[in-house]
């Protein structure tokens, strides 16, 4: 689907695990392999608790992996130290979930976003005014904002001075989590507008978290679903109908819609997943599925590929290796 | 009529918040409000309840629940309503439990207040309506804090304490904003399972114009503290001519829908 002169991270079996207490490991990530390409967005969904945040945290070098590699333009960033892994942070960047608890409330929006410029000497101190106003124009705000403060801004305009940050330095790849889900509807659309806007002007890679297939198959380019730190399917954004995986239609029968059925019942799955740090053997995805078979208590299913670019890990398809 | 709100003005000090605003809600119906954030959808309904914060007042116009004039009642009179005849469920119902306390004590706490019954009585109550929320192991649930259960199971025991007096009004505050899809799927189907069951009128506050679409029988747009446009599902979805509904359904992400790239 995408063309590989423009991969730019290539995440390969990634693994997360975390002691607890009791001798007890979590896995967090398991074997997650992920690419992301110049100009696309990688849609990363799954409920809370699947392990979305953390491999994202791991992409943006908050974090290192177990086990497995990130391949940045070649080079293992999980291997960066010191100085190395500071520069290399001005290529990764990220917007996190709740714009004002990411921003120094004492700080003026001048100050919010030229500090990376400044911490990596991109520019002085004298040219922190007219590159702010650039910024905040960019993001379609206008100049005059650089004089507040967070909490004289609606969220909405908050979310936009935290894309404005994150864009300052030019990255390559803008790790997204949760952006736009403390937003309301109308903001969060007028905001994925502007997303969309500036991925085309400047060729960003995107990796956005979130729990609603309904808002990323409108702006995402590929789809990854996760449950409990697996990658159960893969698919194209345009092919969403035809997704397979059993966990993939319990989340689609989960979107509200004003254009839907109302007569129809709303399907969704029972219960919650289970504890990470127990994860039964077999499928992860055993214990709420309808179709679950006997060999799905037993073997944990492989990713096959089951149409271009789709790819999915059930038992339900396993047979149809080699498409 | 279960409940009617007549032309009512709510000020917080000088500030005017909700201007003009009416509402009548029969017997087992759903109403939704739905509007952006500061748009005074939560002080409506907390003027409901007598629960406006700080210098928040009704300046004009009458609540009436049942005929009665809510607006004059004393807070004794209040507090037998509250809790039996109108309960609430809040958005995060973690955030108003006692985090020091188990659920149980704060349950039995909470059944005893209103009802004469002995402790264990209580707690057997508490347990059965746990479970009648799908809620596994109710005695489990009562033995456990708050933080030990996750923000489902949190929002489930909010709608379960509410739920024990069987109250003839629900008023839910944005209850499953914070949840994930899946969830948030649940505790709409046991939402509209109470209506059917037990004939709950229910007022549900959100932004998801989806779920306020799926749920309710009457729908309330709200803009600025004053009523921008109001009625029936099938007028706000399909009928309406005012702009700012339909900019609000346009937004609302859907499958199928429009595109960005």
């Amino acid at each position: 689907m995408f063309d590989e002169k423009d991969l730019v991270l290539e995440a390969k079996h990634v693994t997360r695990k975390f002691t607890v207490s009791g001798g007890r490991t979590l896995t967090a990530c398991n074997d997650v392999s992920l690419n992301l390409y110049r100009g696309k967005t990688l849609g990363l969904v799954g409920e809370s608790g699947c392990g979305k945040s953390t491999f994202m945290r791991l992409v943006v070098s908050l974090d290192t992996p177990t086990e497995g590699e990130i391949l940045f333009n070649g080079t293992d960033i999980t291997k960066l130290k010191g100085e190395q892994l500071r520069q290399h942070r001005q290529h990764i960047q990220m917007v996190f979930q709740d714009p004002t608890g990411s921003m120094n409330p004492k700080m003026k929006v001048r100050d919010i976003i030229c500090e990376p410029l400044l911490n990596f000497g991109r520019i002085s101190k004298s040219e922190k005014d007219a590159k702010a106003r650039e910024l905040l124009e960019m993001v379609e705000l206008p100049g005059e904002f650089a004089d507040r403060f967070p909490h004289n801004m609606s969220g909405g305009q908050r979310q936009r001075v935290a894309i404005a940050r994150a864009l300052a330095l030019e990255p390559e790849i803008i790790i997204m989590d949760e952006a736009t889900s403390a937003l309301d509807v109308s903001v969060q659309k007028t905001v994925i507008e502007l997303i969309a806007k500036l991925q085309k002007e400047h060729n960003i890679a995107i990796g956005f978290i979130c729990h609603d297939l309904g808002l990323i198959q409108s702006f995402g380019h590929e789809i990854a679903v996760m449950y409990l730190g697996n990658i159960v399917e893969m698919f194209p954004a345009v092919d969403i109908e035809q997704c397979k995986h059993p966990y993939t239609h319990a989340l689609m029968g989960a979107i509200f819609d004003t254009k839907m059925d109302f007569s129809k019942k709303i399907e969704s799955i029972e219960g919650e997943p289970p504890s990470p740090l127990d994860v039964p053997p077999g499928c992860p995805f055993q214990n709420r599925c309808d179709k679950c078979m006997d060999i799905c208590k037993q073997e944990k299913p492989t990713m096959v590929q089951v149409g271009p670019d789709h790819t999915v890990a059930c038992h339900l398809f396993s047979g149809e290796v080699g498409a | 009529m279960l409940l009617e709100i007549n032309d009512i003005d709510i000020s917080y000090g000088d500030k005017l918040t909700v201007q003009d605003f009416s509402l009548k809600l029969g017997e087992g119906k759903i109403c939704s409000l739905v509007g952006e954030s500061g748009s005074g959808k939560t002080t409506v309904i907390r003027a409901v309840l007598g629960l406006l914060p700080g210098a928040g007042k009704v300046t004009k116009g009458d609540i009436l629940f049942e005929g009665n004039s809510l607006l004059q009642y004393s807070p004794a009179q209040w507090r037998e309503l509250r809790g039996t005849d109108i309960s609430m469920i809040f958005q995060d119902s973690g955030a108003m439990m006692n985090p020091t306390k188990k659920i149980g004590s704060v349950f039995v706490e909470y059944i005893r207040t209103h009802k004469n019954v002995s402790k264990a009585e209580a707690w057997d109550m508490g347990v059965k309506m746990l479970e009648r929320m799908h809620l596994p192991n109710g005695d489990n649930v009562m033995r456990s804090y708050p933080f030990q259960l996750s923000g489902g199971m949190r929002q489930r025991v909010g709608i379960a304490m509410a739920m024990t007096f069987q109250p003839k009004l629900l008023l839910a505050d944005e209850p499953t904003s914070a949840l994930d899809v899946t969830t948030q799927a649940q505790i709409v189907r046991q939402m509209m399972e109470l209506r059917d069951e037990y004939g709950t009128s229910i007022i549900i506050v959100t932004h998801n114009l989806g779920v306020a679409a799926y749920m309710s029988d009457y729908l309330v747009v709200m803009k600025m503290g004053q009523i921008e446009d109001e009625g029936t599902r099938e007028h706000i979805l399909y009928e309406t001519e005012n702009e700012y509904t339909q900019k609000l359904l346009a937004a609302v992400p859907s499958v199928g829908g429009e595109r960005y790239v």
